[in-house]
């Protein structure tokens, strides 16, 4: 009973054919040139230095929360910089294509991009930045920090942290490979529905859209499954509830969120797909469908996704801001309040989201208010880092730079967000520019804690820290770009700029047009700061020392830096909130003097395995190559039993060698390479 | 908060070099307990699109519940299924003792209940089905099947775990591996069965089937 599908279809390739590929496209041909040079000096780079076994071992097959981290990091910055450059491309058409007589280059009637591809742009800006960018930087934060923050040896569940990693980046490749196979959603981000049903949207963007997003957030279900069992169960000795730090107490009410709303999306998505492959009529115009049913259940989830993103920033903030301001979070118990009620009240607040879709007064004033609420607990956060600011000694390096200017971004934000909350408001300023100028202050919050956060735990990590002149140029440049971007953006929306131009017709908008595409270019050159600051920083190397800031308060300090691939020599036993501050007041010993054997889980290639093998599912649905889909679903359920057979659990690094890493930390880095490792030595621990 | 000066005695622990191996069974049943939240969530995903879909504009000229489905019939696929949790329930009760012929003999008669409840269900489909009343007919048929599929699948899945779990403790006895699994099944039997009340009592009474 599958759906008959518009164009060819063969039993081999499915709905793939030749024309899928865009080889006469003037934007695509040059940049997959561009992607294929790159990931040939890539590969050829790594067979010509032999790394392959090195990779293979060390990165694919482990289960290292830091490493995946890493990786989950470096996947969020290559998607930001996609998306990026997506939102480059908006800009430059709307800044050409004002007015009717505006010119018209490569095929478009105005400006260079026609509206189907300009419609594909701004549905993947929208999917990479939240889901692609945004989540995988979070994620990555919380999987490297959280463990070390709470005295653990790893996550809970070292394995099933492989396989959300490789089910996420199976979802980034399903949208890397849309853009030079077929084609991507033109139905935004959020699947406006019913055209992203059959009728109306026949090709093959839909299908990379839903299960790209689909495979990912399994994923991000399973990472959440895994921080609160982590958070609940791992921690060291000592620490009892009230000394957990505040960024894992807002990666586990990150976790309840991402353990509860992910589903309600995955529900969403599997009727969507019900529609489109096997002709129900869930969501369809017509034989009892219900569109609006889908609208309510994308926003149950997508309401809380927004908190799922921007609590991790909180978190953030809360440990940047104290550790740069020398001295204790100010009302830490409040804190961790103002993180439970944040995630709670974003259960009842989604259909602020279509106001204008039909509610009656009762509903409107019910999500009016609840969504006005949120307002009070971020208020109590914003007022708390301010007052550990009062009266503390500040000091501006890079990572308390991007901490004050994600405050400033969430009070305008948030008080762009209070006007929208009023439905009267949102009436006259729905769907313009103006709730897109909103929502990226609120998306910069998150992308400004994330750049402090990367920076301040870089040291820990990687054993160096990142060249803070570049880095302040890069935060310079990225603020005025910002500047120029969204206040001209926020006026336009005043002046009843609606979303998703892909033509300007007043022409009376053509200044503020302009000023964002030349916020656009700065930041382009923030950008390049960036990646200069990596590339120097990376040269220079200067080790950053046990204590790279001077001023670190958390327990994930008292590792050693770069932090080695077992974490604590020994397990902490913990007996105040800022463990490493209060070692050092108190003249308490910093290192162990004697080790004991450590155990560590063993790495499994399953995982990488398995990722790549639902990114083949993903592909074959999409194209619905039917004999791919079967293989691929026996290979999983297949890879699954394998691995329930494995009984191997882990190894064991007797107390010398934990020694002996420790005298020279940089053999223990999680860069350096590691022998091969036994199996079978549980029981010589005890 | 501000802490007084810290002051450090003799008795102050600095480093936890005892019990540092965490609880490993309490640590997976926990992490399941949290799948099952989740699974919880989708199953209360596709309640509340039944609840939309639960009207005659949605049924687009087909029958709703009371039309379709056999309140007789789901009782005794509810007692099927209670039957069926009770038996491995009651194996269970041989981890305590280390009985494994109890174990498996519980698995076993909890499988063979629980294959009969879903050829129960996929048999009242297929009837549904063929009078004309297929999933693709209208909106609420649609989430009816959905529904009612996503929980069969869910006990279909159980079933391999079953099977699997017969090798599983056949080649290593209930090692504290095999147990924490067979602790986890149980959940998931016990929530699919749960699931399945929630389902009888909603759709099918709630929804006047006789």
């Amino acid at each position: 009973m599958q759906v008959a599908v518009e164009g060819p279809w063969s039993p081999l390739l499915g709905r793939l054919t030749l024309d899928a590929i865009p080889y006469n496209n003037p934007i695509i041909v040059p940049t997959f040139i561009v992607a294929a040079l790159a990931g040939l000096v890539a590969v050829g780079a790594v067979l010509y230095y032999k790394k392959l076994g090195y990779i293979w071992r060390e990165w694919l097959c482990s289960v290292d929360h830091k490493k995946i981290g890493v990786m989950y990091i470096i996947l969020g910055l290559v998607m930001l910089f996609r998306g990026y450059v997506d939102g480059l491309m908006m800009r430059t058409q709307q800044a050409i294509a004002i007015g009717p007589d505006s010119p018209g280059f490569l095929g478009a009637k105005h400006g260079y991009l026609p509206p189907f591809h300009f419609d594909q742009i701004y549905s993947a800006h929208g999917t990479i930045m939240l889901i692609f960018a945004a989540t995988p930087l979070l994620t990555g934060l919380g999987n490297i920090i959280v463990p070390l923050q709470i005295g653990a040896r790893d996550m809970a569940f070292p394995y099933l942290n492989a396989t959300s990693l490789w089910l996420t980046f199976a979802g980034a490749a399903l949208v890397m490979i849309s853009l030079f196979v077929g084609e991507f959603s033109s139905a935004t981000w959020v699947g406006l529905m019913p055209y992203s049903e059959m009728a109306s949207n026949p090709g093959v963007g839909v299908d990379y859209w839903m299960w790209a997003i689909q495979i990912s957030s399994i994923g991000t279900t399973f990472n959440s499954i895994n921080i609160i069992a982590t958070i609940v169960k791992m921690r060291a000795p000592g620490m009892t509830w009230f000394k957990l730090p505040v960024f894992s107490w807002v990666q586990l009410t990150t976790a309840i969120i991402g353990l509860t709303a992910f589903p309600i999306l995955t529900v969403a998505l599997t009727l969507l797909g019900l529609d489109r492959y096997l002709g129900t009529h869930f969501f369809t115009a017509g034989m009892g469908g219900n569109f609006m049913l889908y609208i309510n259940l994308f926003w149950i989830w997508g309401h809380p996704e927004v908190y799922f993103l921007v609590l991790p920033a909180f978190g953030v903030l809360s440990e940047v801001v104290p550790a740069f301001s020398r001295k204790a979070l100010f009302g830490y118990p409040t804190m961790v309040a103002a993180s439970f009620s944040i995630a709670g009240i974003g259960w009842m607040v989604w259909a602020h989201h279509f106001f204008t879709m039909g509610m009656g007064p009762d509903q409107i004033g019910f999500f009016s208010a609840a969504t006005m609420i949120v307002g009070i607990p971020t208020g109590v956060k914003a007022f708390n880092w301010l007052f550990t600011m009062y009266r503390g000694r500040i000091s501006y390096e890079t990572p308390m730079l991007w901490a004050m200017i994600s405050i400033v971004l969430l009070l305008i934000g948030g008080l762009t967000g209070m006007m929208l909350s009023a439905s009267v408001i949102d009436y006259s300023v729905h769907d313009s520019v103006f709730v897109v100028a909103h929502f990226h202050c609120m998306v910069l919050v998150i992308g400004a804690a994330a750049f402090a956060a990367v920076i301040f735990w870089w040291p820990k990590v990687f054993g160096f820290k990142l060249n803070e002149t570049l880095g302040k140029w890069f935060f310079w440049t990225f603020i005025a770009g910002s500047v120029l971007v969204f206040v001209p953006m926020f006026m336009a929306g005043l002046a009843g700029e609606t979303r998703r131009l892909d033509y300007v017709f007043n022409t009376a908008l053509a200044p503020y047009m302009l000023w964002e595409e030349a916020g656009v270019l700065v930041y382009l050159a923030s950008v390049g700061f960036f990646v200069l600051m990596l590339i120097v920083s990376l040269w220079q190397r200067v080790p950053a020392g046990e204590s790279p800031w001077g001023t670190e308060r958390g327990l994930e300090w008292l590792t050693r830096t770069p932090v080695p691939f077992y974490n604590f020599a020994v397990t902490p036993h913990v007996n105040a909130l800022d463990e490493t501050s209060w070692r050092r007041e108190a003249g308490a010993a910093l290192r162990p003097t004697r080790y004991v054997p450590i155990h560590l889980p063993h790495g499994s290639g399953l995982p990488f395995i398995l990722g790549m093998d639902v990114f083949a599912w993903g592909f074959a649905l999409t194209w619905r190559i039917d004999w791919l889909i079967i293989l691929t679903t026996i290979a999983m359920i297949a890879i699954v039993f394998i691995r329930s057979f494995d009984r191997n659990e882990g190894f064991i690094i007797p107390a010398e060698e934990v020694e002996a890493y420790e005298a020279n930390i940089n053999t223990a880095s999680i860069f350096a390479e590691q022998p091969k490792r036994g199996h079978g030595l549980v029981g010589e621990a005890h | 908060m501000h802490s007084e000066k810290p002051t450090l005695t003799a008795k102050t622990a600095l480093w936890a070099y005892e019990g540092e191996e965490h609880d490993f069974i309490s640590t997976r049943t926990f992490g399941f307990w949290l799948y099952l939240l989740s699974d919880a969530l989708i199953f209360a995903g596709l309640f509340a699109s039944y609840a939309v879909m639960d009207n005659p504009m949605s049924a687009f000229g087909h029958p709703l519940a009371n039309g379709l489905l056999s309140a007789s019939r789901g009782l005794i696929q509810t007692f099927i299924v209670l039957g069926s949790v009770f038996s491995v329930s009651v194996g269970s009760l041989g981890l305590k003792t280390g009985n494994k012929g109890l174990v498996l003999g519980g698995l076993a008669a909890g499988g063979l209940l629980g294959a009969l409840f879903i050829w129960f269900g996929v048999s009242d489909l297929q009837v549904m089905a063929a009078a004309g009343n297929g999933p693709l007919e209208s909106g609420y048929l649609a989430c009816l099947y959905a529904l009612l599929i996503t929980h069969a699948l869910h006990m279909g899945f159980g079933l391999l775990w079953i099977v699997a779990m017969f090798v599983h403790v056949a080649r290593w006895g209930l090692d504290a591996m095999n147990t924490a699994r067979l602790l986890c099944l149980r959940m998931f039997w016990q929530f699919q069965a749960s699931v399945w009340v929630v389902i009888y009592v909603y759709v099918y009474l709630f929804g006047g089937a006789h």
